[in-house]
């Protein structure tokens, strides 16, 4: 063990870290890869591929998630907005480039080829539009002249405006309710909240209007009829799991079920280990976003403050999207379980927001005293 | 100097739970900011709560019956046993192989597969079941268990076996016509397959109340030695004779029982691809012919139970006698006036008819019904045929009704009415199932005084003895009988070339136990005698009595019909 009185990068790291959040990234990381033996060699055999091969990939790529995960969390939050504002820069333009350059699959242009390796950027421009965002409004907030909150709007139109084009709407909807709890939060006059609000209803009847698959999946949601097969079967498989379930490797309904890896990897877990397991890493998930939200409610730094809250919501939302589709709560809608489900730029993406996420949460004194340590308080106060 | 006081004034206040009041925006601004952040960890919590809820509604609901869906259930059914316990019918369990199509991952691949088991299984058909978006299909029913077995080795996903039960009849087609048939859901569409379940088995089983374990086994009068003695036979007798057709039956006097009865062409009710073919029904109870000759049993019966005739009396049989514009003569003319026991053993149409001119016409008709000869037979097989008789009874009709013309009976109904000349005057129902003599008497019924049982008794034996029935004659067993041959109506015309051949016998007639009756339908001249009964249908039911005696248990007695041997032995 690290000793107390070791004051380097590490030692420091060890004691100041938040092991509660280190523990359920870790345990849903692990559950990850479990799951990944259950789900993912079905699918893998459908399309002709070696039976480990997503088993194989998905441990592969383990390794610099848990490295970017840690090596994020030593960062302090100025090189967290660093980070962040390069990230989001490097990723809209290679949204950019995959739009011109991208491998189209499934209809959307969202992966770019970068030495080989396939690259989704939208999954990386996630928690670093969140940081940015979280500055935006934070900085707005110290120094109101600043426009923050329209140049929040401003880059929200700009990636909403790239991921609509790929077509992306499953991340369309999670990076503007991202934004939109931050904006929320940040102090939005409930005006605004019901106009945002509003043009967000007026947004998702557009895509109702102008996306046929869209119309389709959400008629099929509120009318039970038409092709549902796929929740059908996910709704199969957790049933004939059981409190229980049917025990590893006894899965027959994931055989059948599409993208079992990856979107329905919730419901295979019901079926091979039981809805037990299903409460755990809906209870891992709860715990992170409602721990991140209380550290969040506790922070002196409004952009800390922001940012936590943006990253959890954001691995929120996604868990709430991701586990309601399982559960036929919501319309079916691709959206990856955080950390659990196949895809390694989204496992990566995923271990970079929450080692910010660990980083940020670093108990420090500045926490506590926020006049005398925080970086910020040496800026330039607003006109008083 | 104004932000120095307003850092220690927050230092001094303890920062987050008190906000300083400051500056109106960053005041305002954190305290919404933490009730928004309170909002939103509620909102979240909620949503958590809310797919919590959901597991734990998976959890304590069960899965709606999405396996192998419906699929009616295959009943159980009770066994059918001859009267000694032998089974003439089972269930056995078998594989049904079903796919689910919604869960076929690869339609080809699970066809190419299949195939290597199932060779004979239909591509395109397959393709299109697997294809549609069914929850259930049958692929192929009743597996063996080496083909369910193969099948399991596939590994295909999306199919799956419902262990079904089948029907089984290890007597295979000796006993194919009285214990039917059941469809592939094992309900019963034939025989006595299907009076089972009229008998209620099919209520039973659709309240679920009918599991293998407490149906008793039904148990038939047949005894599947005596069954089999007798399809041996017809058989042997319909190659032998070259006939379309061939039946009998072998009947209890005492008690009405049917203890075997056989009809040829006949199926394999394991393999029933061809049962449906008309030529293959039952025709000792499904099918209606004119009896011919054997009639004249029932109009010698009649005419001496009326008293208006007696065994010493004598008719002309010289001349044919000529009614509006037909003829009725005699096969054997013998010129002269008959005693009525020549023209039993001579078969004289004329005095058969002369003898029933002696009688009216509704005393004929209801002489005939109480036989029940003239309506249809209540009977356990669902396969019982209705006699036809003329609608109107003109003297013509009567006198060749007299001799087996006009009428046609089902042979069983014959059998029956046979009985009850011979045994005593006694009309007994028949029945397929087990019954005792003490059972029987209630159901008995006085068609006949007992002296002109005996005196018909008297006159079949004779037959036997010295007419036409002597090929019948089984040493020991006392056989009497009147054999038949009717010319066949082809194109509403009578064709001598077509006969259809009976011969109804009784033994031992001095107390008749057991009745036998031959029919053979178009049998062809064989071994130089002419395809008349007493050539083909004689023989064969002496067969029958030869092998079958025995196992009834009737004692041979050689007292009556060896009286040269016994004087050689004085």
């Amino acid at each position: 063990m690290v000793s107390r009185l070791d004051r380097g990068p590490v030692g420091n790291w060890w004691w100041t870290i938040d092991r509660w959040y280190l523990a359920a990234f870790l345990s849903l990381m692990l559950l990850g890869i479990v799951l990944s033996f259950a789900a993912s060699p079905a699918v893998a055999m459908r399309i002709g591929l070696d039976p480990y091969h997503f088993v194989i990939r998905q441990i592969v790529f383990m390794a610099p998630a848990l490295v970017a995960m840690i090596g994020v969390s030593f960062l302090d939050e100025r090189q967290i907005r660093r980070l962040a504002i390069v990230t989001l820069a490097v990723s809209l333009v290679l949204m950019i480039v995959a739009l011109y350059f991208g491998v189209e699959v499934k209809g959307a242009r969202r992966w770019i080829d970068l030495a080989g390796i396939s690259i989704q950027p939208s999954e990386f421009m996630k928690p670093a539009f969140v940081i940015v965002c979280a500055w935006l409004f934070a900085e707005r907030a110290r120094q109101p002249d600043i426009p923050g909150n329209f140049l929040a709007m401003l880059l929200l139109g700009l990636t909403v405006a790239l991921l609509v084009a790929q077509p992306d709407l499953g991340q369309t909807m999670l990076l503007v309710g991202t934004w939109g709890v931050m904006f929320f939060m940040a102090g939005l006059s409930w005006v605004w909240i019901v106009a945002l609000g509003a043009s967000a209803i007026g947004g998702l009847g557009a895509a109702y209007e102008v996306f046929p698959h869209v119309a389709k999946r959400i008629d099929k949601f509120m009318t039970g009829e038409g092709d549902t097969f796929q929740v059908d079967t996910a709704r199969e498989a957790l049933m004939r799991g059981g409190w229980f379930g049917q025990g590893p490797g006894e899965g027959v309904i994931k055989r059948i079920l599409p993208d079992s890896h990856t979107d329905f990897v919730f419901a295979v877990a019901g079926e091979e280990f039981g809805l037990i397991l299903c409460f755990i890493i809906l209870l891992l998930f709860a715990f992170v976003v409602l721990r991140g939200l209380r550290d969040s409610l506790n922070e002196q730094d409004n952009f800390n403050r922001y940012a936590i809250a943006g990253l959890v919501t954001q691995f929120g939302l996604q868990s709430i999207i991701n586990m309601g589709v399982n559960l036929q709560l919501l319309p079916a809608k691709g959206m990856t379980l955080p950390f659990i489900s196949y895809g390694g730029s989204s496992l990566i993406a995923m271990a970079v927001a929450m080692g910010m996420v660990l980083a940020l949460t670093r108990r420090r004194p500045a926490k506590r005293s926020h006049i005398i340590f925080s970086p910020r308080a040496a800026g330039p106060l607003p006109a008083e | 100097m104004m932000g120095w006081l307003r850092r220690w004034r927050k230092a001094e206040t303890g920062g987050a739970d008190a906000p300083i009041v400051m500056d109106g925006m960053r005041k305002s601004g954190g305290g919404r900011t933490k009730n928004r952040i309170v909002m939103t960890m509620s909102i979240f919590f909620g949503v958590y709560a809310v797919m919590a809820g959901r597991l734990v509604y998976y959890g304590t609901h069960q899965p709606e019956d999405n396996g192998p869906p419906a699929g009616r259930p295959t009943a159980a059914r009770p066994d059918i046993v001859d009267r000694n316990g032998e089974v003439l019918a089972t269930d056995i369990k078998t594989a049904s192989l079903y796919a689910e199509p919604r869960r076929i991952v690869d339609i080809d691949e699970a066809i190419d597969k299949l195939a290597t088991v199932l060779p004979d299984i239909d591509y395109e058909q397959t393709y299109n079941r697997l294809n549609s978006k069914a929850g259930f299909v049958w692929l192929r029913r009743q597996l063996t268990p080496k083909q369910e077995a193969d099948i399991l080795a596939l590994g295909i996903p999306g199919i799956g076996f419902r262990s079904e039960k089948r029907r089984f009849y290890p007597a295979g087609s000796t006993v194919a016509h009285i214990v039917g048939l059941v469809n592939v859901d094992n309900k019963g569409i034939a025989g006595m397959e299907k009076w089972v379940d009229d008998q209620g088995l099919a209520v039973l089983q659709q309240t679920g109340l009918a599991t293998a374990r407490d149906l008793k086994p039904v148990r038939l009068s047949i005894d599947l030695r005596i069954q089999h003695i007798v399809h041996d036979e017809i058989v042997q007798a319909m190659q032998r004779y070259r006939a379309i057709a061939a039946g009998g039956v072998v009947l209890n006097a005492k008690t009405g029982e049917i203890l075997g009865m056989a009809s040829v062409p006949d199926f394999d009710p394991n393999n029933p691809y061809n049962a449906n073919e008309k030529d293959r029904l039952n025709r000792m109870s499904g099918g209606v012919y004119e009896m011919g000759s054997t009639f004249k049993t029932f109009t010698t019966a009649m005419a001496l139970d009326s008293g208006r005739v007696k065994i010493t009396d004598h008719f002309d049989a010289s001349h044919p006698i000529h009614y509006g514009g037909f003829t009725i003569h005699d096969y054997h003319a013998k010129g002269r006036s008959l005693s009525v026991p020549e023209i039993f053993i001579y078969s004289s149409n004329i005095g058969t008819a002369k003898e029933a001119e002696k009688i009216s016409i509704p005393e004929h008709q209801a002489f005939l019904t109480r036989l029940g000869l003239l309506t249809k037979m209540p009977l356990e097989l669902p396969e019982v045929a209705t006699p036809m008789q003329p609608a109107v009874w003109k003297p013509l009709n009567q006198m060749t009704i007299a001799f087996g013309h006009g009428v046609a009976t089902t042979p069983l109904q014959t059998a029956v009415a046979g009985a009850a000349v011979m045994d005593g005057g006694i009309y007994i129902p028949p029945t397929l199932l087990p019954r005792t003599e003490e059972q029987a008497r209630p159901l008995e019924r006085r068609v006949l005084r007992a002296q002109t049982s005996a005196e018909m008794r008297y006159l079949l034996r004779l037959n036997v003895e010295k007419g036409s029935g002597r090929q019948a004659a089984v040493p020991g067993f006392f056989v009497g009988g009147k054999t038949g041959t009717a010319d066949k109506v082809v194109n509403g015309r009578y064709a001598h070339d077509k006969n259809f051949d009976a011969f109804l016998a009784g033994f031992p007639i001095d107390d008749p136990q057991y009745i036998v009756l031959v029919i053979l339908d178009e049998p062809k001249p064989y071994g130089g005698w002419p395809a008349t009964a007493g050539a083909n249908c004689a023989p064969t039911a002496g067969a029958i009595i030869r092998r079958s005696a025995p196992l009834l248990g009737v004692e041979p007695e050689f007292g009556h019909d060896s009286q040269a041997l016994l004087v050689s032995y004085h």
